[in-house]
């Protein structure tokens, strides 16, 4: 009698099941603040223990007092880093999708530009950065450029890869269907992508930060790069750490936020969480 | 089928599959006609082997043939080949037509063991998958009323992770019915529910599926009589059919019918005898 689910229920026992998802994000957001405060106590311990110098290694009091002092700079210059990297991310991300799915769909694309893209990484982007500098300018174009390119790959050899691991069944049934390829590419193999997608994504919001400061190091007026390069010339360590503490805060709600929008977005993703303890 | 309403918590009669009117399809009825099909895998130094080596077959038009074979024999590659679908493994050559000699494509449905419900998509976004993917208008109407049909009324928005496999097979019927092609090709399609919603799910098959050209691959004897207006036997390597054994009566079919029973038999010494 009662082997009929009902579909509020089962609706319902799909909200826990999100919810159940984003617990752990709080509680990961708990670890992370006592591991940062863990961190924190073994920085001051080391200051204390060894008498090291202020210019070496400043205290943790000292350098949240340089971020106290000048918070406006360092907001302002954290707000250009944030641009490139978020501009990065999305020219990075576009060029990717784009390149994934002309790779995926065309086979002469697929001939000529995978073999390009492949070779491509053999030449460290970061060996690239003085000649964005002289083709893009100081300002915020060769930053940009840098993070796009660091982000381009992770994104299409991901996309593409899930591109290519279409479960067959499905394309099947779509071919019986229709005659019409792109169709099958759009309504099947694209979105059965995007969970691949979606990791590549994140990996390169991880390398979005990285793009952005080592382009501002080679040259800039702005940037937290900037600031950490400016402050190295007047040996202001505790300035340097406080940008690099603003740094890692920008890199951590970036990576957060995104990967909060794709999980809101791809609800529908295969998930069996690490910490089940099943397996 | 009393136990099957008590099952499904109906208040007298099947809470669902109950009275839902065949509809007639909507173009005239083709046969299947397969000429010098050959299945070939494997290189000549390697194992080399034929699922078929020049089969031939027909199904006459508005037939329903249940198709009966060991695993391995060459059942859902006989389904793939009329389906027009490439083999899993090796490669496919022959014809297969309709009785004027020309191709099936675009008059076949072809229905999985697996439900294949794509994940990112509603219930009801599933069934109107053909639709969308020809770019025809979406018929919701008629979609809800086969997702009524097959007892999924309220589940149209739910996404197909929170369906029970039961479930998710009776969307795919409804996915399938919405096709409404002439041909109907089903291969296993009922073999990962449970006994009584495979019973539901045969008879709503043979009474929306009335008329068509049906041909439905299944390992199941008791299933190939129920619903087949013929069974065929597909064995030895290469595979080929059997002659025709053919029920009486109008499907669906009483399972516990002394004809049937009799007729299991001999399609039993005949698996046997191939095996």
């Amino acid at each position: 009698m009662t082997a009929r689910p009902d579909p509020s229920q089962a609706l319902a026992a799909r909200a826990v099941a999100r919810g159940r998802t984003w617990r752990p994000g709080l509680r990961n957001i708990g670890r992370t603040a006592v591991t940062i405060a863990g961190l924190l106590l073994l920085w001051q311990t080391v200051v204390w223990a060894t008498g090291v110098a202020p210019y070496i290694l400043p205290a943790p009091r000292v350098v949240a007092n340089a971020w106290l002092e000048r918070p406006d700079y360092l907001l302002t210059n954290a707000a250009v880093t944030a641009a490139e990297m978020l501009l990065g991310l999305l020219f990075g991300g576009a060029l990717g999708v784009a390149s994934a799915i002309l790779i995926a769909t065309l086979a002469p694309a697929r001939r000529w530009l995978l073999p390009v893209l492949v070779i491509s990484q053999a030449i460290p982007v970061f060996a690239l950065a003085p000649i964005l500098m002289l083709w893009f300018g100081y300002g915020m174009a060769s930053k940009v450029v840098m993070a796009t390119l660091l982000i381009y790959f992770p994104v299409t050899a991901a996309f593409l890869d899930g591109l290519r691991r279409t479960e067959p069944g499905w394309l099947d049934l779509a071919q019986v269907m229709t005659q019409d390829r792109w169709a099958v590419i759009r309504h099947v193999r694209i979105p059965a992508a995007l969970p691949a997608l979606a990791s590549g994504i994140r990996v390169a919001t991880a390398m979005a930060a990285i793009g952005a400061v080592v382009g501002e190091w080679v040259g800039s007026g702005a940037g937290l790069g900037f600031v950490m390069l400016h402050a190295n010339g007047r040996a202001q360590t505790d300035l340097m750490f406080a940008a690099l503490a603003t740094l890692a805060a920008l890199a951590l709600v970036t990576y957060y936020s995104v990967d909060w929008g794709l999980r809101r977005a791809l609800p529908w993703t295969p998930d069996s969480p690490l910490d089940d303890a099943r397996f | 089928m009393t136990p099957a309403s008590e099952y499904f918590g109906g208040s007298g009669g099947l809470a669902w599959g109950d009275n839902v009117p065949a509809t007639p399809p909507g173009e005239s009825i083709p046969p299947v006609h397969i000429h010098d099909a050959r299945v070939e895998f494997g290189s000549d130094s390697v194992r080399k082997g034929a699922l078929f080596a020049g089969l031939e077959a027909e199904f006459a038009a508005g037939v329903f043939t249940s198709i009966l074979g060991s695993s391995g024999v060459g059942k859902s590659s006989l389904l793939r080949l009329i389906a027009g679908l490439p083999p899993r493994r090796g490669t496919a050559t022959g014809a297969v037509t309709d009785g004027d000699g020309k191709p099936l494509t675009g008059r076949v449905v072809y229905m999985d063991q697996r439900d294949l419900l794509l994940p990112w998509l509603s219930v009801l976004d599933n069934v109107l998958l053909g639709a969308r993917l020809r770019g025809e208008p979406c018929q919701r109407g008629r979609a809800l009323g086969l997702l009524a049909a097959v007892g999924l009324s309220g589940w149209e928005d739910a996404r197909p992770d929170v369906l029970s496999g039961g479930m998710r097979q009776r969307a795919a019927l409804a996915r399938t019915l919405m096709e409404d092609r002439p041909i109907v090709l089903m291969d296993e399609p009922f073999s990962a529910v449970d006994a009584i919603t495979r019973l539901t799910l045969q008879d709503l098959s043979a009474r929306m599926l009335a008329g068509r050209t049906v041909i439905l691959v299944t390992h199941d004897p008791i299933e190939a009589l129920r619903l087949g207006h013929q069974v065929q036997v597909l064995a030895g390597s290469p595979a080929w059919l059997d002659p025709p054994v053919a029920p009486p009566g109008v499907p669906p079919r009483d399972p516990a019918d002394p004809a049937l029973v009799g007729l299991y038999r001999v399609l039993i010494a005949r698996l046997q005898a191939a095996a």
